[in-house]
């Protein structure tokens, strides 16, 4: 076939496109939080005396860190599926999360004497959030790998990546109201292990799902 | 139409994606120009520009929803022109060992100006019949949808459902092997 025949078949096929990509990513994170939401109040459910942790500073900075990482790396998400967008710029934003749990672990170690550092870092809860934050993340994860299957990303495997920290900042979030270590030193601890393994998921099926 | 700059370019898309037909012919070709200038440049002895041209406009075509549309568009052709090189490359890479015989061939097939067999031949021959029918008789044939419905003999909607899953399966096949 030469190419001014595939054009006359590409021109002809005009009518139908695909759903605009800001409203397929809008769909898959609503869809996401509701799949994640739904795990959660099935298997675990806030804590029980939330009304009290919720006076508390270091039970709302767990929030303050979760849902900043999972917006920044929606926003830096939503960028890798498009083909012309270079990353390297925008990528400094997904620092934000990172330096804002470590300025809390900073404090956290400057007015908690040193002898409870151990036990606030390994805490109760240490498997029950390795466990539950990757359960919690696996459909958000699957559900934004589609739509960036919708896509066109030039750089599949970071934008999987991007999605498993995106699913992973939204199953911390819920799972964040359940958990009872509170302390910086745990979080930065545990959540960052629990999604680092949605990342590496979401990096080796980005590669394959997100081929186009 | 030599040197359509970012501006038209942009307006011919704009008024494809309204639906404009005529205008996203146009605009195909000035792009499979672009492309092609582009390609001969960086594919020399690797893979055949004309194939890099076809695959970049198939996947134009099925990712054309990626485009911001209060954006420029040549930045994003280039994107998904590259890509499309990148996996050729790697593709051939994969194949490597017959690699110096093969373009031997093809210049000797392109001296004697014969009739190549690009890659989308292959991809059209996975398809099924029907959708191979609807393709070859809007493309190769160069029928209208109107047309190709009434030799068929088949109603429009399925000649438009065809062409499209056709084109989609096409644009998936294309160079995997």
């Amino acid at each position: 076939m030469e190419t001014h025949e595939l054009i006359k078949a590409l021109a002809a096929d005009s009518r139908r496109t695909g759903v605009p990509m800001n409203a397929a990513w809008w769909g898959a994170v609503f869809a996401a939080v509701v799949i994640a939401a739904t795990v959660f109040f099935v298997l675990l459910g806030p804590r029980s005396d939330i009304a009290s942790a919720a006076q508390t500073l270091r039970f709302l900075f767990k929030f303050v860190v979760t849902i900043t990482l999972a917006a920044s790396a929606f926003a830096l998400l939503r960028m890798l599926s498009r083909p012309d967008m270079d990353p390297r710029g925008p990528l400094r934003f997904l620092a934000i999360a990172p330096a804002l749990i470590l300025a809390g672990v900073l404090i956290e170690l400057a007015v908690v004497p040193a002898e409870t550092w151990s036990s606030r870092l390994v805490g109760t809860n240490s498997l029950v959030c390795l466990t539950f934050i990757p359960l919690i993340g696996i459909g958000p994860l699957a559900l934004l790998l589609l739509a960036l299957r919708h896509g066109a990303p030039s750089h599949p495997a970071l934008a999987g990546a991007m999605a498993g920290l995106v699913a992973g900042g939204i199953a911390a979030t819920l799972y964040a109201s359940h958990c009872t270590d509170d302390s910086p030193l745990f979080v930065a601890t545990w959540y960052t292990i629990a999604i680092a393994i949605l990342a590496l998921l979401g990096a080796l099926a980005g590669r394959r799902v997100a081929r186009w | 139409m030599d040197g359509v700059d970012e501006g038209s370019l942009a307006r011919l898309f704009r008024a494809a994606l309204d639906g404009d037909e005529r205008a996203y012919g146009d605009f195909l070709h000035e792009t499979a120009r672009l492309v092609r200038a582009w390609a001969r440049r960086r594919a020399f002895g690797g893979p055949d520009p004309e194939d890099i041209v076809q695959e970049t406009l198939l996947a134009i075509h099925i990712k054309r929803h990626t485009w911001r549309c209060d954006g420029p568009v040549t930045p994003w052709l280039y994107a998904i022109a590259r890509h499309k090189l990148v996996d050729a490359l790697r593709r051939q890479g994969r194949h490597s060992q017959v690699e110096i015989g093969e373009v031997e061939d093809r210049l000797a097939a392109e001296e004697t100006e014969t009739i190549r067999d690009w890659e989308i031949g292959r991809a059209l021959e996975t398809l099924t019949p029907g959708q191979r029918s609807v393709v070859t008789a809007i493309s190769v044939e160069g029928r209208t949808i109107a047309e190709a419905a009434r030799s068929l003999d088949m109603n429009e909607t399925a000649v438009r459902v065809a062409l499209h899953r056709g084109l989609a399966a096409i644009a998936r096949r294309f160079g995997r092997d």
